[in-house]
């Protein structure tokens, strides 16, 4: 199942960005077409950074992947690259566990 | 509309090289962060090969470690993926590939190489820092996708590494660039909180799709959009 769903989903990108390229630019002249599209990454962004953190399951919780995100957030504003971005995250949540085994 | 000298050539393929790399670094905490979330190094290999655009890659495997079904994994990721519907849109007036050329080069339409090539003042200047760019990342990307996959099956609990934390960080990273405007701002706002409330009630999965109707919602409802093809943050 999860295979269908990595095959099915992969092929599926592929075929949207096949769709782009293939496609009348006037497609892009449709109003609504252009501006749910620009909200659509925002908003599964969004969410997908609220779910990761603040949830485990179908619980919500707060542990050590909150103070992960706090740093990125800090790292985002100094504007660290990508990769320090992340791993700050990572790391904060690591030595926090270290001291707070469990959290 | 004048082709690109030598110098210029070089100076492209340069840059291509170097996205190339920087992006292909990120593959290995993708790599990492896949088989974390309990999917096989050949799985994880697979979808950087098959699916090749990162955002949806981590939202797959993102839903998937949260106990999400296949089913929502897949549709995060194509809901993630129709960005590159709008970038393709944009860029193939200004490549002009035409017959079989269009199939072989669209798995490359990514926000790196749409990002250095919109702003070339030549086709055949797009061209080359499209291709130069998309391939860089293509194959750093898949190789470093499998080191990550690697080195994350051999260091045992992901949680002691912090590297459920940095998917979050991930997802904020790629989100930040889009937060500029005051109106993703509150879109984000809401779409996260709607998340959050329908975590308890929902299935896994299903709360990032629910967000997803936010955007639904507030597109039908908002009167002005920006430029839906802007590459954020560049």
């Amino acid at each position: 199942m999860t295979w269908v769903a990595i095959l099915g989903a992969g092929v599926g990108c592929y075929l949207l960005k096949l769709a782009g390229v293939s496609l009348p630019a006037r497609v892009l002249e449709h109003a609504l077409v252009e501006r749910v599209a620009d909200l659509i990454p925002v908003a599964l962004l969004a969410a997908l950074v609220a779910v990761q953190v603040f949830a485990t399951g179908t619980r919500l919780t707060l542990d050590a992947r909150a103070a992960g995100l706090a740093v990125a957030a800090v790292a985002l504003v100094l504007r660290a690259p990508f990769l320090v971005v992340v791993f700050a995250a990572a790391l904060t949540a690591a030595l926090l566990r270290l001291v707070f085994p469990g959290w | 509309m004048v082709d690109p000298s030598p110098a210029e050539r070089r100076g492209i393929i340069r840059d291509g090289l170097g996205i190339g790399l920087a992006t292909g670094l990120y593959g290995v905490s993708f790599g990492a962060v896949s088989v974390a979330a309990g999917l096989s190094v050949l799985q994880t290999c697979a979808l950087s090969l098959v699916m090749f655009t990162g955002a949806s890659q981590f939202a797959f495997v993102g839903v998937a470690a949260a106990g999400g079904a296949p089913l929502s994994a897949a549709l995060t990721a194509l809901m993630l993926g129709t960005r590159n519907t709008l970038y393709g849109l944009k860029l193939a007036p200004l490549l002009g590939f035409r017959g079989w050329r269009r199939p072989a080069t669209a798995h490359l339409v990514i926000d790196e190489s749409t990002a250095m090539s919109v702003t070339r003042d030549s086709p055949a200047a797009a061209r080359i820092g499209f291709l130069s760019t998309g391939l860089a990342v293509f194959v750093l990307w898949n190789l470093f996708t499998f080191l990550g996959a690697i080195a994350g099956n051999l260091i045992g609990d992901p949680r002691d590494y912090g590297l459920d934390a940095a998917v979050g960080a991930a997802f904020l990273a790629l989100l930040w660039p889009r937060l500029a405007d005051p109106r993703n701002r509150v879109i984000a706002v809401c779409a996260a909180a709607v998340a959050l409330g329908a975590v308890p009630v929902t299935a896994a999965g299903v709360p990032v799709l629910v967000a997803g109707g936010v955007a639904l919602l507030a597109g039908l409802l908002t009167p002005t959009a920006s430029d839906a093809t802007e590459i954020p943050g560049r």
